[in-house]
């Protein structure tokens, strides 16, 4: 955890340029992450735009872009001149949960292999109906955003 | 109100013709990155922006009026970051206090005091990214709405470049600054640019928002003898063996699936560039084709 000048606890952003996920998506993960992790808690606030785009060297529009999809999918909410904050909680996947999915992925994966996809054609196949859903359905929110409280700062 | 606008621009140098009948509107407010092989035409047109050059036939329009007339709202740093070498960082900032009429000299001293230079150094004594960052520096400190950076980057080493970017980022997030920004190497860019330019043979290429052009293409691999059924995508390049076939096409809406066996990824800006460069002219969108805003 860091603090800024403002003495407020905040995430520290960091970008994997080998990714291929987009940069301002790589910050939103990052935001939920910090979230399901506990780092980042209601009311917390986010990095100034300013002082992201200082640390990371990217398009302020970027950090923009990014508050701007926390903001629609509810769980942060940005008060003019003050600042960008956390607001609700996500739903933690619990670890049966995990497990379960995990399971049921194992099983898929054998059956790929069976069929003759080697780990590049796995990957190939995931990655082009993972690019396929997000297409179809950008963004489907996922928060248990407060309704109330707008005005709490 | 466009930062940059040409009409039918057309630069020669003798019988070299650097920029052939331009067409080009770059929006106000974005962050461009101008990018092309050597010899595209990139220096060519930012001069003509400053106003160092009159241009051979055609006209271009900076902050909506002739090159020039704005001089005082537009900043200017070139890869050798071209400033007195004998005279202090002290005496470049009372220089640039006398020459420009919006100068603000509690940027500039700010500036100056962030970078942890001492005033009474020689700019000549500096090192290469300290001299970029004075430059920077000194052109912010004009105040400027417009930014014209011929390859900033090309003599820094990785360090200098990112704290360059950075000073040069956060300025924008602070204020309304235009900023087009050339270079050939997009690699340095792909993140601090919001709209693209490219440049080849003295025409644009490729021009628009980095998201929607990126959103618009899509590159589909699979066996060659069903390329035929792709539809009616434009096919920007094409590439592959025998058995398997690369296509980098520009999507339309609603994107009808691949054919059978065919798979697709999305593209990275890096691809897109490169398959415009390779592309020939019967594939350009046009300056205004993709932008959608």
């Amino acid at each position: 955890m860091e603090l800024d000048k403002d003495g407020v606890s905040q995430v520290r952003f960091v970008l994997d340029p080998g990714s291929g996920v987009p940069t301002y998506l790589q910050l939103v993960h990052q935001v939920e992450q910090a979230m399901r992790l506990g780092v980042l808690r209601d009311g917390d606030r986010l990095p100034r735009i300013k002082d992201v785009v200082e640390a990371l060297a990217i398009n302020p529009n970027t950090v923009q872009k990014a508050y701007r999809e926390l903001t629609s999918r509810g769980i942060v909410t940005g008060q003019q001149g003050i600042g960008t904050f956390v607001h609700g909680s996500l739903p933690v996947v619990g670890l049966a949960g995990q497990a379960a999915l995990r399971r049921r992925l194992v099983t898929w994966v054998r059956a790929a292999r069976d069929a003759g996809l080697d780990h590049g054609g796995i990957s190939a196949l995931v990655a082009s109906v993972l690019h396929e859903e997000s297409a179809a359905a950008p963004a489907a929110p996922a928060a248990t955003g407060r309704r109330e409280g707008q005005g709490a700062a | 109100m466009n930062a940059v606008e040409t009409f039918r621009l057309t630069q020669r140098y003798g019988r070299t013709v650097a920029l052939d009948d331009c067409k080009l509107a770059i929006p106000a407010g974005r962050v461009v990155a101008l990018v092309g092989p050597n010899g595209a035409g990139k220096t060519t047109l930012l001069e003509l922006a400053i106003g160092l050059r009159r241009p051979t036939a055609g006209r271009i329009e900076v902050l909506g009026a002739d090159p020039g007339v704005r001089r005082d709202r537009v900043g200017f740093v070139d890869q050798h970051a071209a400033l007195y070498p004998t005279l202090t960082i002290r005496e470049l900032l009372r220089l640039g206090e006398h020459l420009n009429t919006r100068w603000d000299a509690t940027v500039a001293w700010g500036r100056i005091e962030a970078l942890g230079l001492p005033p009474q150094r020689r700019f000549g004594t500096l090192s290469g990214g300290q001299q970029s960052q004075v430059a920077l520096a000194l052109a912010l400190s004009k105040r400027p709405d417009l930014l014209l950076l011929d390859e900033p980057l090309a003599r820094l080493d990785p360090l200098a470049r990112h704290d360059f970017l950075a000073a040069l980022l956060s300025a924008v997030a602070e204020q309304e600054i235009s900023v087009l920004f050339s270079s050939h190497n997009l690699a340095e860019l792909e993140r601090a640019c919001d709209y693209l330019v490219v440049l080849r043979d003295g025409a644009v290429q490729l021009a628009g928002d980095v998201d929607d052009l990126v959103a618009h293409h899509e590159l589909l691999t699979g066996p060659p003898e069903r390329s035929g059924e792709v539809g009616a995508h434009t096919v920007v390049s094409r590439a592959g063996t025998a058995a398997q076939e690369h296509l980098l096409i520009r999507t339309r809406t609603p994107r009808p699936e691949p054919p059978p066996g065919w798979q697709r990824r999305p593209v990275t800006l890096d691809e897109l560039v490169l398959a415009y460069l390779r592309s020939d002219a019967a594939a350009r969108p046009g300056p205004q084709a993709l932008v959608t805003r």
